[in-house]
């Protein structure tokens, strides 16, 4: 990779040895991909919950932790996605002490180390939405396809550790979705079905994820019949992401670079073209719900949901009671303004658990279920049903609304 | 009798030498892995209940969230963690992953790779040749 002369104090070590860790690292990372060079970056987004650091992980931040504040601290606003637990409702999840002392001590660290502890996967609709064109160093698939795709920003998947090199060298290897040639279609997907449920938006995510299938592919979509909200296409996206590995897809005459479909074909290429249409959605949700009729509990999660889906939740609540687990799980940011408005104490009213900052699956899911005993799981949420799997959960992809019904039904599925 | 060797475009990490587990499905860490116990837990993986532990895993496409970028350097600090990934094709989280923890990966074939490496064999991986390769020993 070519350096600038800054580049080059920082791999040798003027700035401290954490900053020169962090761009021999982004170097290593650089080079095996194909990076030139590097391009500057306006945030970092960290995922670091403290399943997937590890006490290995947190020992390694803290002793960077420990460094002189001046070696230490992130040069761009640097964020986090959600952690480990809501440490105010950890014993009602049954969470270990031992689970809460790491994501006490990783907070620490990362503190030391000047991040803003954020904790949130929605920070495109609460904290700061990128600017078309922006460069960025965003950890989470969700947020990267969604800062990708709908506000027409730059970023590959960054894991906690490369971005918090990010953070650290105000920079990243340009590879990927930082070049115009990689932000092209490679495929076309034909779709004769425009959801309604937020569950059907992230299926159909989860349809065209599995037939993109990697990281190198960009799906672009016709046949859409109105604009998606920003909660559609959260929920959209985050399935792609999460089941096709993929970071980035335009939507013709809806997302910013795709005004004009051909803006986003190659010129003079034929693109591979599938057709989709409702029976595929339903198809994906029917394998999920095969052989289930009662539930355990009922999670909305994986994004965190937005202030509008809490006005959603709350108001199919009332005047109903929950007799299994509910859990609404949205960001520190929305959390206030649910209190505020009164969303909090009617969800909970109706026998749901508000949590903040956290996501389901990043807060030590397997040791959840074994303490609850939790198996069968309802959610509205594709990326969910196709993480929990590996937890050992039998998730069940539904509407809201079916979720909610069931968990006021006993759990039976209805 | 001339070992069969593939080469890759891409590799980092030391030379191992391992069995190979292979299969035609893809790999993350957070998604597919019992992570305490070492094996496959993903119901629909085509690895699922196999273990892991010691393996040269020789699998399609890296898949799956941003997580397997601690995981790998969490699992390697437990010891229970593959010798090797050898993928038809990687996304930055796995090179980012394989990055921090200093673990043996390569990717890129002109062959589709899971077809040409039987599971069981002994394989040895060279990330550092000038062409990266894994040999069916």
């Amino acid at each position: 990779m070519r350096l600038t002369d800054e580049e080059q104090a920082t791999r040798a070590g003027t700035f401290g040895p954490l900053r020169q860790w962090a761009i021999e690292h982004q170097i290593k990372v650089g080079s095996y991909l194909g990076a030139e060079d590097f391009v500057p970056v306006g945030q970092a987004h960290i995922m670091a919950d403290t399943e997937s650091l590890g006490a290995a992980g947190v020992e390694w931040l803290e002793a960077w932790a420990a460094l002189p504040v001046e070696q230490r601290q992130v040069r761009i606003p640097t964020i986090t996605d959600p952690r480990g637990t809501d440490f105010a409702q950890a014993s009602r999840l049954k969470q270990q002490p031992w689970m809460l002392d790491l994501e006490r001590r990783a907070i620490a660290a990362f503190e030391a180390l000047g991040v803003l502890m954020t904790d949130t996967c929605i920070n495109y609709q609460t904290i700061m939405p990128p600017v078309r064109g922006e460069h960025m160093a965003y950890g989470d698939t969700g947020v990267v396809i969604y800062s990708n795709s709908v506000c027409g920003a730059r970023s590959n998947f960054e894991g906690g550790p490369s971005a918090l090199s990010a953070g650290l060298t105000g920079r990243t290897p340009r590879y990927g979705f930082h070049l115009d040639e990689e932000r092209q279609a490679t495929l076309l997907i034909e779709t004769s079905f425009t959801p309604s449920e937020l569950s059907d938006w992230g299926a159909l995510g989860g349809v065209v994820g599995r037939l993109a299938g990697d990281y190198s592919q960009v799906p672009a979509l016709v046949g859409l019949d109105r604009v998606p909200s920003s909660d559609e296409m959260k929920h959209f996206g985050a399935a792609l992401a999460s089941f096709g590995s993929v970071a980035l897809f335009h939507m013709a005459s809806i997302t910013p670079e795709a005004m004009r479909l051909d803006d986003v074909v190659p010129t003079g290429q034929s693109l591979p073209t599938h057709e989709i249409g409702e029976s595929d959605i339903r198809a994906l949700q029917a394998r999920y719900a095969k052989d289930i009729d009662t539930i355990d509990l009922v999670v909305f999660s994986a994004p965190q949901l937005s202030l509008v889906e809490m006005q959603m939740l709350a108001a199919m609540l009332d005047g109903r009671r929950a007799d299994i687990p509910l859990l609404a799980v949205t960001s520190p940011q929305v959390k206030p303004d649910a209190d505020r408005l009164g969303l909090t104490a009617r969800i909970e009213a109706a026998g749901g658990t508000v949590l903040a900052g956290m996501c389901f699956y990043q807060s030590y899911a397997r040791e959840m279920a074994e303490a609850n005993g939790w198996q069968r799981l309802a959610t509205n949420s594709a990326k969910l049903t196709n993480i929990l799997g590996g937890y050992g959960y039998r998730p069940v992809l539904l509407s809201m609304e079916r979720c909610v019904a069931a968990a006021c039904a006993g759990g039976k599925l209805t | 009798m001339s070992a069969k060797i593939f080469y890759a475009t891409a590799g980092m990490g030391r030379v191992v030498k391992a069995p190979a587990l292979v299969a035609s499905d893809g790999f993350s860490a957070r998604y597919d892995l019992d992570r305490i116990n070492g094996v496959f837990s993903r119901p629909e993986h085509k690895l699922a209940g196999q273990s892991y532990r010691g393996r040269v895993l020789v699998l399609d496409a890296a898949k799956g969230g941003v997580a397997t970028a601690w995981m790998l350097h969490e699992m390697a600090a437990r010891g229970v963690v593959p010798a090797a990934l050898v993928l038809n094709r990687v996304n930055p989280i796995m090179v980012q992953g394989a990055a921090l923890a200093d673990f043996t990966m390569i990717s890129g074939f002109d062959i589709d790779i899971t077809k040409e490496v039987p599971s069981g064999a002994e394989v040895q991986v060279d990330p550092c040749a000038e062409r990266p390769f894994i040999r069916v020993l």
